[in-house]
């Protein structure tokens, strides 16, 4: 059970080009809670959630831009911390 | 060898660090007339920064795929007759509160944002604000498109942006976004992007969305979740710049408080409608909306507010009133709606038993109690053809302009919540402390407020009938009045046959 307090979430799409994120989500952090709702996906997290670039390249075999996210992201909470290698998600 | 590629954060920098400057052929205050006269204090506007990092190459590109497969996916929808593969066509009240009440005010973001990427003096600001006018131009625009479908086959979806401007209901939606586009920069940034964007615009867009995914909706679900992956940025703006300004001086925490407990109870005013949307109008709902209240607000926004207590901002003012009012909003809403009726731009219909059933489970505490007898007594007069649409106008809230609804849900549920303010020998009359705490504080501003139903009674709403009013709004007799025996109504079991597979009848 997570602490209601300090969620973070991240909502994709429930499509095949999120289906990598979803992926090297749940395997980068193992505690998060994934939910599936008609047409949409929400990751939540303790805190913290990241999305790794080099996860989601090995899921996907090809060279992945961390801005592609932008393509099936529904809602977010949470500070956002991007970069080249990551997206990240916290509450302070 | 190719030149390296600059990293993000270079990039970045690049497109918004000194493309600004210094005038001086004119005063800077003359040129950013705007950003000063709130009493935000800025010190430093290079603090400033998006944490997408988002380039105007990257930005083109994104959008330009988004685009793509929205239209690719309108197309196929168009061809393969999906309106035919709703729940029901009942549900098509909620698609027509959503293109006039919804689709309008993302317009309305689109020109606040335009103003704002002209007028934030920094570059970095700037430049989010002029995405965010584009990206809610694109809204409005792919709504329209997508929605145009349906205007091929049903009532009520014809002439969205003339209805806003007049219809009862639809002022509601209007005075909340012309009440921001009309504030400061900074008081629009905070109402659109914080209040709205990030604490509330979850409960429009998630769970509806959804819901029409649910309702086999998917020309609705494909243009909201395009929209949705830039309400995220839109999101993220909304807290950069609450902790910018946080963050930039100590004499920013007040008005920042106050304009956050201001537009967090306009915007949640607004949301009613949602609510009912949610509960009623939906054929087949994913989530109620006490439910989409207690995990978008109670939990997520208590966990947002929590990170920005560090900066000594506290919880909307009225927060713990919304939660207690989650238990009644829909029903209240959608009573007043079922009792006008006869003045709407869309169908509506009492719950069916099916219906009734699933709002007893997700509301124990009230439906059964006070909302399910009001509705069993309507149907039953329907029954009898002794139901009468309300012959008298209601009376509005001088801030919400939504009618007098709301109840003292926390001492009588069953009592009229009404407060009363005075101003230059007049009386003002609001639905809640949140919205008389918000009159008292700017009167001035809300003593003109365009009521639509003193509109009526003033003679500037085309006529002293409903008849005539409704034609005002360009209604068409056919477009309102029960679902059942409607022409959508006829249509629809012209395509699915039997009555009895119909989910309203
Ligand atoms: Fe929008
Ligand atoms: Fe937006
Ligand atoms: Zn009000």
């Amino acid at each position: 059970m997570l602490d209601k307090k300090n969620t973070v979430f991240l909502i994709v799409q429930d499509n095949e080009d999120a289906r990598p994120i979803i992926e090297a989500v749940e395997q980068d952090n193992p505690d998060a809670n994934i939910q599936y709702q008609p047409g949409m996906v929400r990751m939540e997290g303790a805190g913290q959630l990241v999305v790794n670039r080099e996860t989601v390249e090995e899921q996907i075999g090809r060279e992945w831009d961390v801005q592609e996210l932008h393509l099936v992201l529904v809602s977010l909470a949470g500070n956002v911390d991007e970069d080249e290698d990551k997206f990240e998600l916290s509450w302070h | 060898m190719p030149a390296k590629k600059l990293n993000l954060r270079k990039r970045y920098e690049l497109l918004t660090r000194g493309m600004g400057w210094e005038t001086t052929h004119q005063d800077m205050d003359d040129v950013f007339p705007y950003d000063s006269f709130e009493g935000i204090k800025i010190t430093d506007w290079d603090k400033w920064e998006d944490p997408f990092r988002l380039t105007m190459d990257a930005y083109w590109k994104f959008q330009a795929e988004k685009e793509k497969k929205l239209y690719a996916v309108i197309d196929s929808f168009a061809q393969n007759n999906g309106q035919t593969n709703l729940s029901d066509a009942s549900y098509l009240s909620a698609i027509k509160l959503f293109i006039t009440g919804v689709t309008p005010l993302e317009y309305g973001a689109h020109r606040g944002f335009a103003h704002l990427g002209r007028h934030f003096r920094g570059d970095g600001a700037r430049i989010a604000c002029q995405m965010q006018a584009i990206d809610e131009l694109r809204h409005a625009q792919t709504q329209i498109h997508t929605i145009s479908h349906y205007n091929k086959h049903f009532n009520g979806l014809h002439d969205p942006f003339h209805q806003f401007d007049r219809v009862w209901y639809l002022s509601v939606p209007k005075s909340f976004v012309e009440d921001a586009m009309t504030a400061g920069p900074f008081e629009f940034i905070t109402s659109i992007s914080f209040a709205f964007e990030y604490v509330l615009t979850n409960m429009l867009f998630v769970p509806f969305m959804s819901g029409a995914a649910y309702n086999g909706d998917m020309a609705t679900v494909t243009f909201g979740f395009s929209a949705q992956s830039d309400e995220s940025r839109h999101m993220t703006l909304g807290l950069e710049i609450i902790k910018f300004m946080l963050e930039q001086h100590e004499d920013n925490l007040p008005i920042v408080q106050r304009w956050m407990d201001k537009h967090f109870w306009r915007a949640y005013r607004l949301l009613a409608l949602v609510s009912a949307m949610q509960d009623y109008m939906l054929t087949n709902s994913p989530l109620s909306w006490k439910e989409a209240w207690d995990v978008y607000f109670v939990e997520n926004g208590g966990a947002l507010f929590e990170d920005l207590s560090r900066y000594g901002l506290k919880m909307p003012k009225y927060h713990e009133l919304a939660t207690a009012e989650a238990e009644h909003l829909s029903h209240q809403v959608w009573s007043v709606f079922c009792l006008l009726g006869n003045a709407t731009g869309f169908h509506t219909f009492l719950p069916t038993e099916e219906k009734m059933d699933w709002l007893s489970e997700k509301y124990p505490n009230t439906f059964d109690k006070y909302y399910r007898p009001r509705f069993e007594h309507w149907a039953k007069q329907k029954e009898e053809g002794t139901f009468q649409y309300l012959a008298a106008l209601p009376q509005l809230c001088q801030v919400c302009q939504i009618p007098m609804i709301f109840t003292e849900v926390e001492t009588d549920p069953m009592q009229l919540s009404f407060r009363v303010s005075e101003y230059k020998g007049d009386k003002y009359n609001t639905c809640s402390d949140g919205c008389k705490d918000i009159f008292d504080h700017e009167p001035e501003k809300y003593a003109q407020a365009w009521l639509p139903v003193h509109q009526i009674f003033q003679g500037n709403s085309g006529g002293a009938t409903i008849p005539e009013v409704l034609e005002w709004y360009k209604f068409a007799p056919e477009d309102g009045g029960d679902y059942i025996g409607s022409q959508d109504h006829a249509r629809w079991q012209e395509w699915k046959g039997a009555d009895d597979k119909v989910k309203q009848a």
